[in-house]
């Protein structure tokens, strides 16, 4: 199979079309002067504000940003990996290359990203042979990386391990003018101690999706005062993003595609203009809409969950229906486009398929031609 | 449903107090009785002098039940497996009851109807165990069927048969199964009347009750 990522190989019309979006919201942040430049096909005083053109098509393809509202926030991209349920290696290598699948395409990347996210799920059993061998193979992305823990990372030694490796599970950072949340959505209330179960059989009951003897996710009273700690002195009008495990709603209960707590939660983020979270879990194209939070899906790199048969979200436009005889199908990885708005694109770069787009665009829907095209075979 | 099994055992118990004439292995107390549990292996020995009474009939089968829990540790394997995996229940013949005529003679008796339940939720729930079990389908890899599959979901068994360019012919759901079994979880694959088969099968199909069947489709 080609190694050159498929995402990388775009047909020139895709360009085309790109290059054109690109053009028309690089336009819309010129103020009314340059704009008139532009359009008279000055290209020298259009280049001195920051316009750029496409060596093969003369159409500009980026227009500097950082000029708006006195240099505040500039447009960025980053990647993210995740959920990869790393065995040791001797048990299962498959995982292993896929995460290094996934390794080499974010480095392949270009421009790099600013940074990448792991959305959790590193380990399958929380061992710490799997973490300790997550933490080598992402070591070699070129681009920093920001973990977040997942339930398979968590429930063998309740996140001791984890936090050796990577540090706390909750913590936020500012980039560009955006405000991030890293946020441990996965406790569950405590089902082992009435069982008498050892940590490797409460890992190994958590670890079954559809298993029903284990709680829900829940992000939890203390890490929801952190999260109001948190963001106090943030000002509304700071984009926030924030990364979860789980979806912070609740969409499925019998496989935790659900957080318990998930009102509460969205109740501290809903005074903030634009909010988006995107969470892992869920290992396929997921999309929705609460209030002014934007929700997205992350995909897997080991393997791929079908949807849900209840609950739904309305805006989510499933991805293909995995090929059982096409290896790696439904699995990827993807970036994130963080505009200077705030406002997020999500790109799903699936294996072995065309890329899915989703678009703040679409999400807010003020753009019906930026919905992602319907699959040709949905879930059953 | 609790109070059954303790039941026919007493029955199966009494019953065989006359079939005990055979000395058993182990020497018994003289002039006891030795009843025999219907795995023709667990016995108690019982004085001679014991009336033949229901009372003294459910302490038989009690303390036999008790030497045959203790050997098989894993006897609640139903329980808990569904308590887990929440395995959809087959039909409730229920309304036949004492309608029609049943496999032996006269009309569909309760006892009918709990053993057909029974029986038929067991062979799914013992798929579901498979289902769930790297182990028990042979993964080289730690793979189960669930890890893609969550409650069965999108194995979708009502559209077999079907053509499948790949296979090279019409597959079967057993046929799927074993495509599974060999490539994402890297185990053996399995006769279509191994035992695991077929009560993959039964589980796959258990999930998908009431779905109308619609072969063919992709």
């Amino acid at each position: 199979m080609n190694d050159k990522r498929i995402p990388h190989i775009k047909s020139v019309e895709t360009r085309y079309f790109e290059e054109r979006d690109a053009l028309f919201r690089g336009l819309q942040r010129l103020d009314r002067r340059t704009f008139m430049k532009v359009s008279t096909g000055a290209a020298a005083a259009a280049v001195a504000a920051g316009v750029s053109y496409h060596a093969h098509t003369f159409l500009p393809i980026n227009v500097a940003s950082a000029a708006e509202g006195g240099g505040a926030r500039q447009e960025f991209t980053f990647a993210y990996i995740s959920d990869s349920h790393l065995y040791a290696k001797k048990t299962n290598e498959r995982f292993v290359r896929q995460l290094l699948r996934a390794v080499d395409d974010v480095n392949a990347l270009d421009p790099q990203p600013d940074f990448v996210l792991y959305g959790g799920d590193l380990a399958q059993l929380g061992r710490k042979e799997e973490l300790d061998l997550g933490a080598q193979i992402l070591k070699s992305l070129k681009a920093p990386v920001h973990m977040m823990v997942g339930e398979h990372d968590w429930f063998f030694d309740m996140g001791h391990r984890w936090n050796e490796l990577f540090g706390p599970e909750n913590y936020s950072f500012n980039h560009k003018g955006v405000h991030f949340v890293v946020l441990m959505s996965v406790h569950e209330k405590d089902f082992w101690t009435p069982r008498g179960l050892t940590p490797a059989e409460r890992m190994h009951t958590v670890a079954g999706l559809d298993n029903a003897i284990q709680s829900a996710f829940e992000v939890g009273a203390t890490e929801r005062a952190w999260l109001k700690k948190d963001l106090e002195k943030v000002p509304t009008s700071t984009p926030i993003i924030v990364f979860s495990h789980s979806p912070l709603y609740k969409l499925y209960r019998p496989w935790n595609f659900w957080t318990d707590d998930a009102e509460d939660v969205q109740a501290i983020l809903q005074r903030f203009e634009h909010v988006t979270v995107l969470h892992g879990h869920t290992h396929q194209v997921l999309t929705n809409r609460i209030g002014n939070i934007d929700f997205h899906g992350m995909l897997s790199t080991a393997w791929p969950w079908p949807y849900a048969p209840q609950g739904l979200p309305a805006l989510t436009v499933q991805m293909n229906r995995p090929n059982p005889f096409d290896p790696n199908d439904g699995l990827g990885d993807g970036t994130a486009t963080v505009h200077p708005d705030g406002l997020v694109d999500k790109l799903y770069s699936l294996w072995n398929r065309n890329p899915m787009a989703v678009k703040a665009s679409y999400l807010r829907g003020s753009s019906q031609q930026d919905a992602p095209a319907l699959p040709t075979l949905a879930s059953y | 449903m609790k109070t059954t099994p303790w039941l026919a055992v007493a029955l199966i118990a009494l019953l065989s107090q006359a079939a005990a004439a055979n000395p058993p292995p182990s020497s018994p107390v003289k002039g006891a009785k030795v009843v025999k549990l219907c795995d023709n292996k667990t016995t108690v020995q019982v004085a001679a002098d014991t009336p033949q009474t229901p009372e003294e009939g459910k302490k038989i089968a009690d303390a036999l039940m008790a030497q045959w829990q203790a050997k098989n540790p894993d006897n609640k394997w139903v329980a808990e497996e569904v308590e887990a995996h929440q395995v959809v229940p087959p039909e409730d013949n229920s309304k036949l009851i004492g309608t029609g005529q049943s496999s032996t003679y006269g009309a569909v008796s309760a006892q009918d109807v709990k053993v057909w339940n029974t029986e038929t939720y067991k062979e799914a729930v013992y798929g579901s165990t498979v289902f769930h079990s790297g182990d028990q389908l042979g993964s080289e890899i730690a793979v189960s069927c669930d890890m893609c599959h969550p409650r069965a979901a999108n194995t979708h068994p009502e559209t077999y048969p079907k053509f499948q360019p790949t296979l090279g012919r019409v597959a079967l759901l057993r046929d799927m199964i074993n495509w599974c079994i060999e490539h994402p979880v890297r185990g053996k694959v399995l006769a279509p009347d191994d035992p695991k088969m077929r009560a993959l099968e039964s589980y796959i199909l258990a999930q998908r009750k009431g779905v109308a069947l619609d072969y063919g489709k992709r």
